[in-house]
């Protein structure tokens, strides 16, 4: 039994999800390696070879795995597939693209966004919005997962694996990258957070977030999230969608603010340590999951918070 | 150019559903079904499409029990011309799914199939791009923007710090997210010449599809409750919990 695990990265260096997804690799028991496919990714590769646990890390260069292609990622982890009994990505907007190509190709059964790993075969993951957890066992010969990088400690980097160049596949030709808007900022990353602070649509338009949310979020180094209706009123920016569809957090402390809470954010963020609610609303939902809950206007105690921190 | 739109029927988001005590499964007995929330944005997008000439004819398909008629006629009241049924009562998975996807991709010959991201009940997130691994054609998903014109797709993805724009040769695969558009209210003239539009059956025998499950659910079981909180008096309160009883500040 061996497991690839497709990193995560920005050429230059690993992302965390990478870190996690090698923890839940380790656990499927046999050696772990880590594929690292991109472009200039000397840097990432180097990063994966500290990874504790890994036994070998692949380099593949080329130009046309700059961007994480789908096609062409998938045909790259295909071309290595047999030499693997579990190939696993995390579940990031990246892996989730990835994977179940890769899964159909080789005709089996994708296990996406597992929590636990039980046994070899079988696993843990959420359905319906996490309202229910299912335990699953996978019937095929190669396990194609994507791992929720919340469900997982990161994985030390203590480590020192060697690195094995290989040509990569060719390019696919199929699709081609034209251009992206990736916000550039100091915060941490919304996935990989300790802290968030999140915003609902209570705070009524782009400026009153920035303006009630912000020096909060700076005050305690956090990252910064939104429930789907702030998001969707143009309060902030996509990529900041806390819940089912967006994104999965599990953070040492989450407050949200105006955020009624859904079940569909809920099933984002319920896995937060500690959760703190901060809403008029004395029959919010939210207040059903916060570990503590004030009941006041958020204009008020927001920036009365971030004042007395 | 024909485009496919696959269709599923899920409990409705409204719905929170409840675990069985048995650890068989979730309860859905007479709970309201309803057309996937990110397939209902595909279907307007295909909508959209036609209604911008670029599209002749949006074909809907559903897979599953007979009641997913209900889910297609919905479909054709939002603007699809007409649907497509492959009946079973066997569990269908996604890899099945995108087989019995790939067989009608085959019969019908369309430049584009527009999926939702993932259903809501088993929140899979693969059958739009394993149908794009079988055909072998260029997938571009979580699409937040779409343009079609000279047989190409240009894509606006939503990626985890962003937007990303792909260019894609048609034939491809397109996977809906939240914020592509906003589905349009299905109006009862349209909901009453949906009736007359053409709805076919299948059966996966007739598509040469083995559906078989290649996963076994073993059980399903609540998730982990939070043990209840406080109420906080004031701000003062919050914080001194936050730094001394839960330090986490």
């Amino acid at each position: 039994m061996t497991s690839l695990v497709i990193a995560e990265h920005i050429n230059t260096d690993i992302k965390p999800a990478t870190l996690n997804t090698v923890t839940a690799a380790a656990l499927c028991g046999g050696d772990v390696h880590v594929l690292v496919a991109g472009f200039n990714a000397g840097g990432a590769a180097a990063a994966a070879s500290k990874i504790a646990g890994v036994a070998k890390v692949i380099h593949v260069e080329g130009q046309h795995f700059a961007h994480g292609l789908a096609e062409n990622m998938a045909a790259q982890v295909l071309a290595m597939a047999t030499n693997y009994s579990h190939i696993l990505f995390p579940a990031t907007a990246s892996g989730k693209n990835i994977a179940p190509r890769v899964a159909a190709t080789l005709d089996v059964g994708q296990i996406s966004d597992i929590t636990k790993v039980q046994t070899p075969d079988t696993f843990e993951r959420p359905i319906y919005a996490g309202n229910a957890m299912a335990i699953v066992q996978s019937l095929d010969a190669t396990k194609v997962i994507t791992v929720r990088t919340t469900g997982f400690d990161a994985a030390a980097t203590t480590g020192s694996a060697p690195i094995e160049v290989v040509t990569g596949q060719a390019d696919s030709g199929k699709s081609t990258f034209v251009s992206s808007e990736i916000a550039k900022s100091d915060r941490p990353e919304l996935a990989a957070a300790k802290i968030i602070v999140s915003g609902g649509r209570a705070l009524g338009s782009a400026e009153k977030f920035n303006d009630v949310m912000t020096p909060l979020a700076d005050k305690l180094g956090a990252a910064l999230g939104a429930s789907r209706a702030a998001v969707d009123a143009g309060y902030a920016p996509n990529d900041w969608q806390v819940g089912q569809t967006g994104k999965i957090v599990a953070p040492q402390l989450y407050i949200a603010a105006g955020i009624s809470g859904a079940i569909q954010h809920l099933a984002g963020m319920k896995d937060s340590k500690v959760i703190v609610a901060i809403n008029k609303d004395a029959e919010a939902p939210i207040f059903s999951v916060a570990d503590y809950g004030l009941e006041a206007d958020l204009f008020v105690a927001v920036p009365e918070l971030t004042a007395a921190l | 150019m024909k485009v496919l739109v696959p269709v599923k029927r899920v409990v409705d988001y409204n719905v929170k559903v409840r675990v069985k005590s048995d650890g068989t499964g979730v309860d859905i007995a007479n709970v309201k079904m309803s057309m996937n929330p990110f397939d209902e944005i595909a279907i307007e997008e295909a909508t959209r499409l036609k209604e911008k000439g670029v599209v002749t004819e949006v074909i809907a398909v559903s897979c599953g029990v007979l009641q997913c008629q209900e889910t297609l006629r919905t479909a054709m009241a939002i603007g699809a011309d007409r649907a497509i049924l492959v009946e079973t009562n066997e569990e269908l998975q996604p890899l099945a799914v995108a087989k019995l996807l790939k067989a009608l991709v085959d019969k019908e010959q369309p430049q584009l199939v527009i999926l939702g991201k993932q259903a809501i009940d088993d929140d899979c997130n693969q059958t739009g791009q394993m149908l794009a691994a079988l055909l072998g054609w260029p997938q571009a998903t979580f699409a937040f923007k779409v343009e079609v014109a000279d047989g190409k797709a240009n894509v606006t993805r939503e990626v985890d710090g962003g937007l990303e724009t792909l260019s894609l040769t048609l034939p491809a695969i397109i996977t809906t997210d939240l914020r592509l558009n906003e589905p349009r209210y299905v109006t009862l003239p349209n909901i009453m010449k949906a009736k007359k539009k053409q709805l076919d059956n299948f059966k996966p025998e007739d598509l040469g599809v083995d559906v078989k499950p290649r996963i076994k659910t073993l059980s399903v079981n609540e998730p982990p409750k939070r043990s209840a909180g406080i109420k906080v008096a004031d701000v003062a309160a919050l914080v001194d919990k936050l730094k001394n009883e839960a330090k986490v500040i």
